[in-house]
């Protein structure tokens, strides 16, 4: 028998008996429907989770002192300030896979304008830091390079610092004064939220670093640069390079680095690592679900051979082979789950769109959930529809033909 | 004539292991079949006829004994070839019809063509609703069992017997759910059939369904006891034309009256 004909026979049979199949597909249709809403919501969780990473800076990368060792005693980690503006130039020059680098000079301060006064954190940064950060302004725009070689008194505020300063106005012109240093505000930051550390990032005052170490700081080292590969691909040999460049300015050869250079990656895995297990563990629990729809159509088929004996035995007698009427039983089971898989990929769909919109929950349905829904409703039929199919198979077509 | 037989067998023996117990079906039965002929095997419930049946119907096989089918070697063929046989040599007609429910007549009679390996015929279509016109229902082709008289469905079964040209035709009872006059007329249907060269071989227990065939075998405790000729062959077809005219009269007594 071709198969072809055994498709057309399978969905005679099936059509045949609608309601039945109906609820004997209802437990693969609700099997899959679960899955693609269960990894839907993992999905949609871990790219919502690689989003706010991204959002730390995209390939981002932390060079830090490293630990003075004095006398056998570490200080720990930055206790050894040696990296200087002279090393942040010499990497911008010689560096071949970063998209910017700038150093990251810190201060404090209490900013005195517009309706009051703030007391926030100040960064001195370079123009790259808006690349690195990927941080642009909602209004105004960052200064320039120009502004950093003349020291120039302007200043970035983060959205906690200028609605605390300048409430439903926008600061963009304002004067505000920190340490008895006037700046001028020539941008807003756009928000960022708070760090998986519960730290405001939008509490940030930023200005050309130049300005910070001139006016609040009077310190030439830095304590962290930041860069930012070209890809995340040229994240780890941009990490290499800028050691090879910072051990030849620090005339290093067979001693220990005294500088780190770090990225993101171990936050994102630990952060895409928690998800991964959220979604297995969703995927579970809608695996076991299509399990039993499974089971519900071993029980269908089983009983489904036994209804038809009789018609067993008349397609044994006209000359079906066992194996003929094997594949027919199994054909059934596939078509079913098959069927059952597809309504339940629309309703998973569906669903997963639905619980988007009024959950609000970030939901994402990949080819591949599909594929491997729609692959594992038709392993479900063939596995449950094996043991029927074999023994409407095995029957003997003169005991057949006599059941009443 | 110098064709083979459709049917010789010698010495087919069939024990049944019934626990401890054999039971001996048959004992012995030497058959021949030509081609063309129609012919009635009797016997009592528990004479073997059921099993011999069986295994000229190649739905068993035999314990020992050799049967050979339109020249082709049965005993000792496996499942599978069993089941080629009876989809190339062999059509069935039962007793209780054996129609697949919810199918129309048209999707019955292609089923045989359906399961054919060697793929004999080009459209199988156009052969079933050949096949159904050849019995006379040729305007019921789309209609279901369940829309359809006991006599119509067993002319159903007939056709999808009939449908792969078989080398024999093998009916099991097949008047015994029907009334008289329908028993008649599907009798009538295998007389003809049988005259346009049709092997029949019928199974019964009634007398007088088996004196419309050309020769009568009757079976008693696994062994053929009487092979015969029929001297005075009934036609089924003058009967219904009797059965006919006799209602015509009656009905021309009543207008009358």
């Amino acid at each position: 028998m071709r198969t072809s004909t055994l498709i057309r026979v399978a969905s005679q049979s099936i059509l045949k008996n609608k309601m039945r199949a109906l609820l004997t597909m209802l437990g693969i249709i609700i099997g899959v429907g679960a899955v693609i809403i269960m990894v839907a919501v993992g999905l949609g969780a871990r790219s919502q989770i690689r989003d706010s990473i991204a959002a730390l800076g995209s390939n981002m990368i932390v060079i830090t002192p490293g630990a003075a060792n004095t006398g056998g005693v570490n200080m720990g980690s930055g206790s050894f300030t040696r990296l200087t503006v002279d090393d942040v130039e010499k990497i911008r020059l010689e560096s071949t896979m970063l998209r910017g680098v700038s150093p990251v000079i810190n201060a404090n301060g209490q900013a005195v304008g517009g309706s009051g006064n703030w007391r926030a954190r100040i960064n001195g940064v370079h123009p790259d830091y808006e690349i690195i950060r990927d941080w642009p302004t909602i209004s105004g725009a960052w200064f320039t390079e120009q502004d950093v070689r003349t020291n120039r008194r302007v200043v970035l505020l983060g959205k906690t610092v200028a609605d605390k300063l300048y409430p439903n106005e926008d600061p963009v012109g304002e004067r505000l004064r920190i340490r008895n240093v006037i700046f001028d505000v020539i941008g807003v930051l756009a928000s960022r939220g708070q760090t998986a550390q519960g730290q405001d990032q939008d509490d940030i005052v930023l200005m050309p670093y130049t300005t910070t170490s001139a006016r609040l700081s009077r310190n030439t080292f830095i304590p962290q640069i930041v860069a930012s590969s070209t890809s995340g691909g040229t994240l780890q040999p941009a990490q290499e390079e800028i050691r090879v460049i910072l051990r030849e300015a620090h005339k290093i050869n067979d001693t220990a680095d005294d500088f780190t250079v770090r990225d993101q990656t171990d936050i994102a895995a630990a952060a895409s690592g928690t998800t991964e297990t959220m979604s297995l563990l969703l995927a579970a629990i809608a695996s076991i679900s299509l399990l039993v729809g499974g089971i519900g159509i071993m029980n269908i088929m089983l009983v489904s051979v036994t209804e038809r004996t009789r018609e067993i035995g008349i397609r044994m007698a006209i000359g079906a082979r066992g194996g003929d009427v094997l594949t027919q039983f199994l054909i059934e089971s596939i078509v079913m789950s098959l069927l059952g898989g597809l309504l339940g990929l629309v309703m998973g769909i569906g669903g997963a769109k639905l619980l988007g919109w009024y959950m609000g929950w970030a939901t994402e349905v990949s080819g591949l959930t599909v594929l491997i829904a729609i692959g594992f409703s038709a392993a479900v039929g063939i596995f449950f529809g094996y043991y029927p199919a074999r023994k409407a198979a095995g029957l003997n077509p003169i005991d057949a033909l006599r059941y009443e | 004539m110098s064709q083979q037989p459709v049917i010789r067998t010698e010495g087919l023996r069939k024990v049944y292991q019934m626990g401890s117990n054999e039971v001996h079906a048959l004992r012995g039965v030497n058959l021949n079949v030509e081609p063309g002929e129609m012919i009635a095997v009797m016997g009592t419930s528990g004479s073997g006829k059921s099993t011999l049946m069986n295994i000229i119907g190649c739905l068993d096989r035999p314990t020992s004994g050799s049967y050979y089918l339109d020249g082709a070697r049965i005993d000792g063929l496996d499942k599978d070839q069993l089941a080629d046989i009876r989809n190339e040599k062999l059509g069935f007609v039962f007793q209780g019809f054996n129609l697949l429910p919810r199918t129309s007549a048209i999707d019955n009679v292609e089923l045989p063509l359906l399961y054919d390996r060697k793929h004999r015929f080009k459209d199988s279509r156009a052969q079933a609703a050949h096949a159904l016109e050849r019995v006379g229902l040729g305007g019921r082709l789309d209609h279901h069992p369940s829309e359809l008289s006991g006599g119509q469905q067993q002319r159903v079964a007939i056709a999808r017997a009939l449908v792969t040209s078989p080398a024999l035709l093998v009916a099991d009872e097949p008047t015994g759910n029907l009334d008289s006059r329908t028993s008649v007329e599907v009798m009538a249907l295998f007389q003809e059939l049988n005259n346009e060269g049709v092997t029949i071989l019928l199974v019964t227990h009634e007398p007088d369904i088996a004196e419309y065939h050309k020769r009568i075998v009757v079976v008693r405790d696994g062994m053929i006891i009487k092979d015969h000729p029929v001297e005075n062959r009934r036609s089924a077809a003058e009967e219904l034309r009797n059965l006919d005219s006799a209602a015509a009269q009656e009905a021309a007594k009543e207008a009358v009256a």
